[in-house]
């Protein structure tokens, strides 16, 4: 074993563990304020895909496509699903997990319907570079980099803006946040609509990557789950103490052995981490951490 | 008519209902006709496990069809290795058993909440799925049986007649076999849960704290149930892999365990009769919406045939709208008819006297 081999090996822990952040963020905004479990949390990362590659062949540069486009349109979407599906269902965690499954199968339905059952792809822009005598995409880093991006703005919308404190406020007593003239059902759509848009965006930033298909969803549905139950109740911490868990894991799996392999171990990990932390991990660490 | 009688003439019911359909549908009905309605029976089992663990266990799993699936492989890789199927259908339903006892130690023990049991059986689900998925090489065989991978075990031997290979069940007697199984579950289940072990699994499910404070340990109560939920599937998942002499990794699929959840819900938690009429009325709708189409059709058409597409909306409509399912929603629809009617004769009233204790 070289330097060369670890240093590609570092990086791609340190990829797994950006994408796996970037698949959960969502999720854990979504879950982690509201309390509610998005089943279709893959689908809306799949449409996030399709956003991409729709607004690519019309034209739009790629960068736009992905950065701009598809958190938009996935936000809207969700503004739509929370307003006509999600606010009858508060306080109703089984019914809404159900009801989001539904969404979930009618989605996949639907872009089954419109884009037919085929995968397709952008390809990744970035070229590529060497390590000693491995080569390795530059979009890997481009990843990395945009998952970092995401926590940090998140981190700062909540703990700099008038529109975080008012989110906080809200999840946490929302008839006192009410009553000083907050319009909780408000707040609720406007988050739902971030953590969806955030979706879209993670969806779009992997779509060169994996390509994109109708059921794509579920390949990433398990693992942003286990990633954001693992994390426990805060977000942010919760999320990124989760994902470098797990995406360690998956990694080191995955070069020993194959990455089919490696996604059991990472599941199979999560499962074991669930029975010692039914709390997730900053229900026993980080317990300050947002 | 108080309670008891209805109950009576429920089951009565259902058994004339069930003993008819047995033994006239083979003799009306054409032999492509009788094998949908085979595995349409065979699903309606697979319904009751979820009936019992959810309906009433109160045990939100997700991942029911990972016993359906084990069993069906259990079966076929032990009738490749046997080849007389008494053992491999008692394999069938031991092993998912097992599975399910194994798992459900780790949950319950755990103390694990409703909806992370959710989410842990359905990623026991998802991890079945990609394992089996992966095992298409020839390195993958347990015995002589190839796993196939996503490829799927073309070619299993159906079941024989106990202790003689030379007298395989032919289409007919499946069609036998499972209607009677069905029935012989439903009334299994209902005396089940007529017993104390049913009284008190109902109890723990309306309130767990209570439940153990009366001296009830939930735990093992909640893993019986999820035993006996895993054997049933293993079961179904068996009779399943005879039906079609064929199983691939699409039985641990999403869509399969989201298929017997909407099954559940629809017919209605709680109920027996419900989940078996979800069953058969979501297949048959799924049946006919996807058959008999031209292909090339418009795009309505092509949705429509979409079964997702179906399945999603009926689930969504069912949680927003009938959330108790549609038998609860039936029987209380009954009930308030009958109220309304005991009301109109009232008025001749007499006056009410306390009941003597």
């Amino acid at each position: 074993m070289n330097v060369d081999f670890v240093v590609l090996l570092a990086i791609q822990v340190l990829y797994a563990i950006a994408s796996l952040a970037l698949i959960s963020v969502g999720l854990a905004v979504i879950f982690g304020m509201m309390r509610v479990i998005n089943l279709a949390h893959g689908e809306f990362l799949m449409l996030g895909g399709y956003a991409a590659i729709v607004a690519t062949s019309h034209g739009v540069s790629i960068w736009v496509a992905m950065l701009v486009v598809a958190p938009l349109v996935v936000g809207i979407i969700g503004v739509i699903v929370e307003r006509t599906i999600i606010r009858f269902l508060y306080g109703r965690m089984i019914d809404t997990m159900l009801a989001t499954w539904g969404l979930s199968l009618f989605l996949v339905g639907l872009t089954t319907a419109i884009f037919g059952n085929t995968t397709v792809g952008i390809s990744a822009p970035l070229g590529s570079f060497e390590i000693g005598a491995y080569r390795i995409s530059g979009y890997t880093f481009f990843v990395i980099l945009v998952a970092v991006v995401v926590l940090a703005g998140i981190y700062l919308v909540m703990r700099g803006t008038r529109l975080g404190l008012l989110a906080r406020g809200t999840m946490q007593n929302a008839n006192m946040a009410a009553a000083l003239g907050v319009n909780p059902p408000r707040v609720y759509a406007i988050t739902f609509g971030v953590g969806a848009a955030l979706s879209g965006l993670a969806g779009a930033v992997l779509a060169p990557v994996s390509g994109v298909f109708p059921t794509i969803g579920v390949a990433y549905v398990a693992k942003s789950f286990i990633t954001v139950i693992g994390g426990g109740a805060a977000i942010l911490s919760g999320t990124v103490s989760a994902s470098a868990l797990f995406g360690t894991i998956n990694q080191i799996a995955t070069f020993a052995t194959t990455p089919v392999f490696g996604e059991v171990a990472l599941l199979a990990a999560a499962i074991v981490l669930i029975r010692l932390l039914p709390q997730g991990i900053t229900g026993r660490f980080f317990r300050r951490g947002l | 008519m108080n309670d008891r009688a209805v109950t009576f003439i429920g089951l009565a019911l259902v058994g004339i209902v069930g003993v008819a359909f047995l033994i006239l549908t083979p003799r009306f009905a054409e032999l492509d006709v009788v094998l949908e309605l085979t595995v349409y029976v065979i699903m309606a089992i697979l319904a009751l496990s979820l009936a019992l663990v959810w309906g009433y266990g109160g045990i939100l799993c997700f991942g029911q069809s990972a016993f359906f699936g084990l069993g069906a492989y259990t079966y076929a890789i032990a009738m490749f290795n046997i080849g007389e199927s008494t053992g491999p259908l008692l394999l069938a339903i031991a092993l998912p058993a097992a599975f399910a006892a194994l798992l459900g130690y780790f949950m319950f023990y755990g103390r694990i909440s409703d909806v992370y049991l959710g989410v842990i059986t359905l990623t026991v689900t998802l991890i079945l799925f990609n394992s089996v998925n992966s095992t298409a090489g020839p390195e993958f065989h347990i015995g002589v049986a190839r796993l196939g991978g996503f490829n799927g075990i073309p070619g299993i031997p159906p079941l024989n007649i106990p202790g003689n290979k030379a007298a395989p069940v032919d289409l007919e007697g499946m069609f036998y076999l499972a209607t009677a199984s069905l029935l012989a579950t439903y009334f299994g289940l209902r005396l089940l849960l007529a017993s104390r072990f049913g009284r008190v699994i109902v109890g723990i499910r309306e309130n767990e704290r209570r439940a153990e404070l009366l001296g009830y340990d939930p735990r093992a109560y909640k893993l019986a149930t999820f035993t006996i939920g895993g054997a049933l599937a293993g079961f179904a998942g068996c009779l399943f892999a005879n039906w079609g002499a064929f199983v691939s990794p699409t039985i641990f699929g999403l869509a399969q365990s989201a298929q017997i959840i909407i099954w559940v819900i629809v017919g209605g938690r709680g109920t027996l009769i419900g989940p078996i009429v979800g069953c058969i009325g979501i297949q048959w709708l799924t049946t006919a919406l996807g058959a008999n189409q031209p292909s090339g059709t418009g795009w309505l058409t092509n949705l429509l045939a979409n079964a997702p597409f179906i399945l999603g909306m009926i689930l969504v409509a069912f949680v927003l709208l009938v959330p108790k399912g549609l038998v609860p929603t039936l029987a209380e629809l009954g009930h308030w008819l009958l109220r309304l009617r005991a009301r109109r004769e009232a008025p001749g009233l007499k006056p009410k006297q306390a009941k003597e204790v």
